[in-house]
């Protein structure tokens, strides 16, 4: 049995109007996007816990935001974990942009605002886990460890759990923690989702909110998502798989030394609505969500499909949702896409494997398209790198710039496509970034693509 | 945009009350409860030492022979989970890549296939992780990060992260079965399960695939599990002497928490037309789905608002009114807050006829499932509707206004449409409605 091509195209238009990050290279829209342009790096030590014997011992770790400074209801946020923080001066900074007001006021928020339906308002986040609470939970552990038995003494482990666990740092360690914090925060009453699939966790969040509002279900939806691994275990975890990077002067992203991701941490919100709604309330469309696609590699739990073939299938999908033809060109000869996110994690297998699904997907037109990774100076952040990276191809779209791919120093034979090395580049000469696209892929075989496009009217 | 219909064909339920979703139905027409003492560890020293597990497990045999070595790196969540889903697949008579024979050929080509399964934030092994830990000591006794790193953190198995990553339910289900469609884990709490069947609609009825595995699967029934749930007033503390099933009682003012039940849901959802088209014989419609967020704070009317807008989506999108829903599957936590927040949901959307409706409450016989729960309730639901009966209800306390949530034996039933709905920690709320099919 094969596809019932029963279906028609979406009618309704789906537009960003809001967008707020924070990175380990700022949470300003512009200081951010000024940083990449520039090629900055957000790598250093890891500051968290004492990481100076392992084998990865640095980080991109993002500065806490002080609430009070960006929401009037602060205090009823006190508990939050970094994430949840992160998410929530995300969400601010998106929510001032899109022209909703300014939540360090007080009265702007929690009744929803008057331009919004609270329940017509909804929220679906790619957020991870909150952070282990490790010294607490590393001594419970070793307390009650029982020598001889060679096992943890569950009476021991019980006693020493209540005594030292706190509620609050367990509970906001639940992944749907941001959203319940954004949701209160923000008045939103309307469908609320958070999914966990692993790096491309955010990037299928923003494409399954405007599946939901394409569906009819909301009108506006606060999308993207929020993570940090830096703790012991998160990164014990990635150095067991080998899947961090050892060297932080190694080569980045499609090098021929590229020796493995850099953790990052952080947050990207949008704010996305219907086209009708942005205009009647006024708003300003910063970009139209135009394609959305998602697969499954059903392959194996730590190797991806070596053809590509999982990521093939969400650009493929991503793209007819779109309307375009991955091989045609324009009359200046330009391929369809003007600029892809990559998700580029500078591990050997997901470079070069990324790049074999670039050629298979565009064919002769994959060599024209330029194609970054930003993980290559804020590190990867894991189930939000997709949220900022949709952001980052939003503001190729606003100014025309593409952010480099940094420490491209030495060319690896199965990495030969345009990553933009080294150096920004402007594409206004040649006519902008008309449409973007943006590629995540996870652990276990998650592949995520959104296509975003110019608002012209 | 023309929008497909979903059927439900297929059921799985892994509880308490034996593997598959006939044992949970025969358990709950009997009114059995599987709340017992904890066997999985000794839960001696915790105020809480009662749970619903799941009896003689083993996942070696539902994976494929060539998959059992991965069965090694599946927490006990996951395990149920890949268990529940081929225990769907057999039900919906539909052939994948792991049941297929030589001469077979999957019933859907592998890209129409997804899986949208709810998990929760999975606790990792305490004695694996322990034995480790106590590797890297200082002078004091006490974890010392350098030892760690240097050597210390060896001992943990390579892919000891992947044990725990919630997308791994999903992920090792695609795998086996082959199904390359739209994947995705929702982490909603109470609510993923539901939350999770709502998006397989809507992936279905977008067009995205013609069929998907969904609902959720959590065993928190472990020493951390239990820890959390309880440092979150969750759970019911217990006194051994007393009745296992005397803990909890829904909507009973008096009632005093939860308790932790070992639940995978795993049904399988089809395009109307697609099913139709190879001759399945479906449960039941999925009518309507809504989903709505409560706030954190307030007395019961305010917090239920997001079950509210939830309840009203989804009858709307079922094209019902209120007083057309002839069973309801809620929550029923026995977690005051939680209950009172259902019940004034409840008593806002039917009003005087609230008193009419049966609950179908299954807390009391398979604990709280967490994001396991929703999938389990739908199995129910299909369940009830497929048989035109209501299982018996167990109930050791007294409901409060007028609830349909005491105890009563197995009854027949004329049932059309029956509501499910669940309520998370934290506010994300979620409803569906099943019709019953025409034969």
């Amino acid at each position: 049995m094969t596809a019932a091509d029963n279906t028609s195209k979406p009618e309704t238009r789906i537009v960003i109007t809001g967008t707020g990050w924070v990175t380990p290279l700022g949470d300003t829209i512009d200081g951010v996007w000024d940083r990449l342009i520039n090629g900055d790096s957000g790598v250093g030590d890891i500051e968290r816990f004492d990481a100076s014997t392992f084998v990865s011992n640095f980080v991109a770790q993002a500065a806490e935001p002080d609430l009070a400074t960006i929401l009037a209801d602060h205090e009823s946020h006190e508990g939050a974990g970094p994430n949840t923080r992160f998410a929530l001066s995300a969400t601010a900074q998106a929510w001032k942009q899109a022209g909703l007001g300014d939540p360090s006021k007080p009265g702007q928020l929690n009744s929803g605002h008057p331009d919004l339906n609270p329940r017509r308002v909804g929220i679906y986040l790619g957020s991870g886990e909150g952070l282990l609470d490790s010294d607490n939970f590393f001594a419970t552990n070793v307390e009650s460890w029982d020598a001889e038995a060679r096992k943890v003494d569950m009476q021991a482990w019980a006693k020493a759990a209540y005594e030292k666990l706190s509620a609050v740092k367990e509970i906001e360690q639940e992944p749907n923690m941001p959203i319940s914090h954004i949701a209160d925060a923000f008045g939103v009453r309307g469908p609320a989702f958070n999914c966990l699939t692993a790096c491309a966790a955010s990037t299928q969040a923003i494409g399954e909110a405007t599946e939901i509002i394409r569906r009819g279900e909301a009108d506006v939806m606060i999308t993207g998502g929020a993570h940090t691994m830096v703790h012991p275990l998160g990164i014990t975890g990635f150095i067991r798989l080998t899947a961090l990077s050892s060297d932080r002067n190694a080569g980045g992203p499609f090098s021929l030394t590229r020796d493995g991701f850099t953790m990052g941490e952080g947050a990207g919100i949008l704010i996305i609505e219907t086209l009708e709604h942005a205009l009647a309330r006024g708003a300003t469309p910063l970009a139209e969500i135009v394609g959305f696609g998602s697969s499954a590699d059903a392959f194996r739990i730590t190797d991806i499909q070596p053809d590509g073939k999982g990521a093939i299938a969400a650009m493929t999908e991503a793209l007819d949702d779109a309307g375009i033809d991955p091989y045609s060109t324009d009359e200046a000869g330009r391929p369809p896409i003007h600029y892809i996110s990559a998700h580029g994690t500078g591990t050997k297998e997901n470079d070069s494997i990324e790049t074999r699904a670039i050629k298979g997907m565009f064919k002769d037109n994959a060599p024209n398209i330029p194609m970054s990774s930003i993980k290559s100076m804020m590190g990867h952040l894991i189930a939000a790198a997709g949220a900022v990276e949709c952001i980052t191809c939003v503001q190729t779209i606003r100014t025309g710039m593409l952010p480099p791919t940094m420490r491209l120093n030495t060319p690896d034979p199965n990495c030969d496509l345009d990553y933009v090395p080294n150096k920004a580049r402007d594409c206004n000469p040649v006519g902008g970034v008309e449409v973007a696209l943006s590629n995540s892929f996870g652990f276990g075989g998650q592949n995520d693509t959104l296509v975003l496009r110019r608002y012209t009217g | 945009m023309q929008q497909r219909e979903v059927v439900i064909t297929g059921l799985g339920a892994i509880t308490g009350l034996g593997i598959g979703a006939e044992a949970m139905w025969q358990g709950l027409l009997e009114g059995r409860s599987a709340l017992a003492p904890i066997s999985a560890f000794d839960a001696s020293g915790f105020p809480c030492n009662i749970a619903a597990e799941v009896p003689d497990f083993s996942a070696k045999g539902y994976v494929p022979k060539s998959y059992r070595k991965a069965v090694k790196v599946m927490a006990r969540d996951i395990q149920i989970a890949v268990a529940a889903a081929r225990l769907a697949i057999e039900d919906a008579g539909l052939i994948t890549q792991d049941l297929a024979t030589d001469d077979q050929t999957p019933t859907y080509t592998p890209d129409r296939v997804g899986c949208q399964i709810g998990a929760g934030l999975i606790a990792c092994e305490i004695d694996e992780l322990a034995r480790a830990l106590v590797t890297s000591l200082d002078d004091n006794g006490s974890f010392d990060h350098k030892a760690w790193g240097n050597g210390g953190m060896d001992n943990l198995p390579p892919l000891w992260l992947l044990k725990y990553l919630p997308n791994m339910l999903a992920c090792h289900v695609t795998i086996i079965h082959d199904a390359q469609g739209p994947s995705n884990t929702i982490t909603c709490a109470e609510a993923s399960g539901l939350l999770s069947v709502g998006e397989s609609i809507r992936v279905i009825a977008r067009g995205d695939a013609d069929c998907c595995f969904t609902g959720g699967a959590e065993a928190k029934v472990n020493p951390m599990g239990l820890t959390r749930m309880d440092l979150a007033n969750r759970i019911a503390h217990t006194d051994e002497d007393a009745d296992p099933t005397s803990h909890i009682r829904p909507y009973d003012p008096n009632a005093t928490g939860g308790l932790l039940g070992e639940v995978a849901g795993i049904c399988m959802v089809e395009a109307m037309d697609t099913a139709t088209a190879r001759g399945a014989r479906p449960y039941a419609v999925m009518s309507g789905f809504g989903a709505g967020h409560s706030p954190r704070h307030g007395n019961p009317r305010e917090r239920a608002e997001g079950l509210i807008a939830a309840i009203e989506a989804a009858l709307y999108q079922a094209d019902t009114a209120p007083d057309q829903i002839d069973a309801i599957i809620p929550h029923a936590s026995g977690i005051k807050a939680l209950d009172d927040e259902e019940a004034a949901a409840f008593e806002e959307i039917f009003g005087d006829k609230l008193g009419e409706i049966p609950l179908v409450t299954l807390t009391p016989n398979i604990g709280d499932g967490m994001a396991g729960a929703g999938g389990a309730a739908v199995c129910a639901a299909a369940l009830c509707l497929k048989h035109q009966s209501l299982p018996a209800r167990i109930h050791p306390g007294f409901p409060a206004n007028n609830l349909q949530a005491g105890p009563v034996n197995q009854r027949d039933a004329r049932l059309d449409r029956v509501l499910v709905c669940s309520n998370a920690l934290g506010g994300q709320n979620a409803a569906l409605v099943l019709s019953a099919a025409t034969p």
